[in-house]
């Protein structure tokens, strides 16, 4: 399954993030993992949300310049190994990773890693076929609960 | 102390009569020219209505549009055969203008340069380093033919090579530089790096600044640094180059030739004459040219006469230093640069978004182009790498045009402040 990234183009300076999370705050989005690439004086925040369509219209609104961006946001085990499996797999398979970050699930149980690759559906027919799950939109907005239940 | 004494001192109502026969004699050439030629047809005027000096006023306007209109031969009065030299202003693709001599406008422009160097106190004994560009840029071999002319030892250095410039220096007793003011600021901190005292480790005694709008602040700091004399110069290609007005001893304006040009302040809205001591756009004539004769130029450099006498003696009036354009010209490191080029060639790139702006700075003593572009909104796909892409394309299309490198910025779509009518383009930061 294909899940979406908001990527959202931004100058390097201070409030800029402070702009893009308040605008979130108001329209209700949750965010469930945020990283920044900078090159020099401008750079993209890019973040995985509950509700990428909602997000993306109200930053839109805001005047920001935003993408929608197919990622694979895959299920791995949180322990020692658990990463490396996959990465290994995208190695053999020639699959170059343009970008990639993860968050935790349940602590030493499930971690989401998140790829941004040339190829999305041919990487995801990969790792799927490897035994991996991939997690789209929906899934990813439904995990939230059942996170906070584990406490 | 006069190069050409005579010349030089001649009383102010000979002067008037020496004008206005040059003046009639340039009008009949010119009218020889493809432009002129039409253009005064079109106006009704006629060379022959010239029959005193005020009479000037009848001859039309020629504009650097007449120029590049008419590129690159419909101005010659004279057949190409009769030419030796071409040169061009400074700048770049397209919006260049070409400039055409005979032998004997360039002695006579050689002439001029020679007599601003002797005034200033250049001679036969001194060894000259010119640190110009030599090539299209009037800068350059302008100097260089002049200081030849006065007697002195010229070395043609050219632009750039800080350690090998100070080396020439020292090799050989350089006492006069030509140098475009920043370059003399940053070239005084090679100095430093390098352990040397310019006034301790060379016999530089005199130097020709130029080629790049500076303020009074600016050229003490330089006497300061290198303890010697800094002397401002005026020139523009379209007027030869350098040699049309020079500061004497007195640094106190730059005496403008009136043997060689006719000169006219007037008021950039409503066109008339304004009074000397008055602020406006310089207007200027050749009155010996033969190849290419250009009449009421406008300059589009603002500046005023100096009213009274120069306790130097000279007789040919003072202009004060350019303290601004009638238009968005910019002057950075000698380069002439117009933000039309800059918007022209950035709306041919792919990606580039509808507004920009263009900010000069100053670091250290270096001037620096900083623009900041908006990218267009289709544009974004969310990766980083296809928008550094496009930071170094801007960059490089940019250089390769207006031969400055610019810092580029990609800033978003309509983050820029949008202004009523005539865009801001340019916000000038540089200290004057």
């Amino acid at each position: 399954m294909i899940a979406h990234q908001l990527s959202i183009f931004a100058e390097n300076k201070p409030g800029k993030l402070a702009s893009v999370t308040s605008v979130l705050a108001k329209a209700k989005v949750s965010i469930r993992a945020t990283t920044i690439a900078t090159a020099d004086t401008f750079g993209v925040i890019n973040l995985i949300v509950d509700d990428p369509k909602t997000a993306q219209e109200a930053l839109t609104k805001a005047g920001m310049m935003v993408k929608l961006r197919p990622v694979l946001a895959i299920l791995i085990d949180d322990k020692p190994g658990g990463l490396d499996r996959l990465t290994q797999l995208l190695f053999k398979e020639g699959v170059n990773v343009n970008n990639a970050y993860g968050f935790v699930l349940e602590s030493r149980e499930k971690a989401v890693f998140v790829v941004d690759v040339d190829q999305t559906e041919k990487a995801e027919k990969l790792v799927e076929k490897n035994g991996f799950r991939t997690l789209d939109t929906e899934a990813l907005s439904a995990i939230e609960p059942f996170h906070y239940m584990k406490y | 102390m006069y190069w050409e004494k005579e010349l030089e001192t001649r009383d102010r109502a000979d002067l008037a009569t020496l004008q206005l026969e040059r003046l009639r004699e340039t009008a009949r050439r010119a009218v020889r020219s493809h432009h002129y030629g039409k253009a005064w047809t079109d106006a009704g005027f006629h060379p022959e209505d010239i029959r005193t000096l005020g009479d000037v006023g009848k001859i039309p306007f020629t504009t650097k549009d007449d120029l590049r209109e008419n590129w690159p031969y419909g101005f010659l009065a004279v057949p190409k055969d009769d030419l030796v030299r071409m040169h061009s202003s400074s700048g770049t693709t397209g919006r260049a203008t070409v400039i055409f001599h005979t032998k004997n406008d360039v002695d006579a422009w050689t002439n001029l340069v020679a007599r601003c160097m002797y005034m200033t106190g250049l001679r036969k004994s001194d060894v000259f380093q010119n640190m110009m560009t030599y090539g299209l840029f009037t800068g350059g071999l302008g100097f260089h033919y002049g200081a030849e002319r006065i007697g002195a030892l010229t070395i043609p250095a050219g632009a750039g090579n800080s350690k090998r410039q100070i080396q020439l220096m020292r090799d050989f007793e350089t006492t006069a530089i030509h140098i475009i003011p920043s370059y003399a600021l940053h070239l005084y901190t090679v100095f430093e790096e390098l352990g040397l005292t310019p006034q301790k480790d060379t016999k530089v005694r005199m130097a020709f600044i130029g080629a790049e709008p500076h303020s009074e602040k600016m050229r003490k700091r330089i006497e300061e640094f290198y303890g010697f004399k800094a002397f401002n110069s005026y020139g523009l290609s379209e007027m030869n180059g350098p040699g049309v007005a020079f500061e004497c001893p007195e640094q106190n304006g730059m005496h403008i030739w009136e043997d060689n040009f006719l000169v006219e302040i007037i008021d950039p809205v409503t066109l008339e004459p304004v009074p000397d001591g008055q602020e406006g756009e310089l207007v200027m004539t050749t009155l010996v040219r033969e190849g290419m004769p250009v009449l009421r130029y406008r300059t589009k450099d603002l500046t005023r006469i100096l009213p009274g006498p120069c306790p130097c003696g000279r007789t040919h009036r003072r202009i004060e230093r350019i303290t601004g354009r009638t238009d968005d010209m910019m002057i950075l490191k000698g380069v002439n640069i117009f933000p039309i080029q800059i918007e022209k060639k950035l709306m041919e790139i792919p990606g580039v978004g509808r507004n920009f702006l263009i900010f000069l700075e100053r670091e250290g003593f270096n001037d620096l182009m900083h623009i900041k572009v908006e990218v267009e909104r289709g544009f974004f796909d969310g990766e980083l790498r296809h928008l550094e892409a496009l930071r170094r394309r801007i960059v490089e299309e940019l250089k390769s045009d207006i031969l400055i490198t610019p810092k580029v910025d990609l800033v978003e779509p309509d983050s820029l402040p949008k202004t009523e009518g005539k865009a801001v383009r340019v916000i000038d930061n540089r200290e004057t």
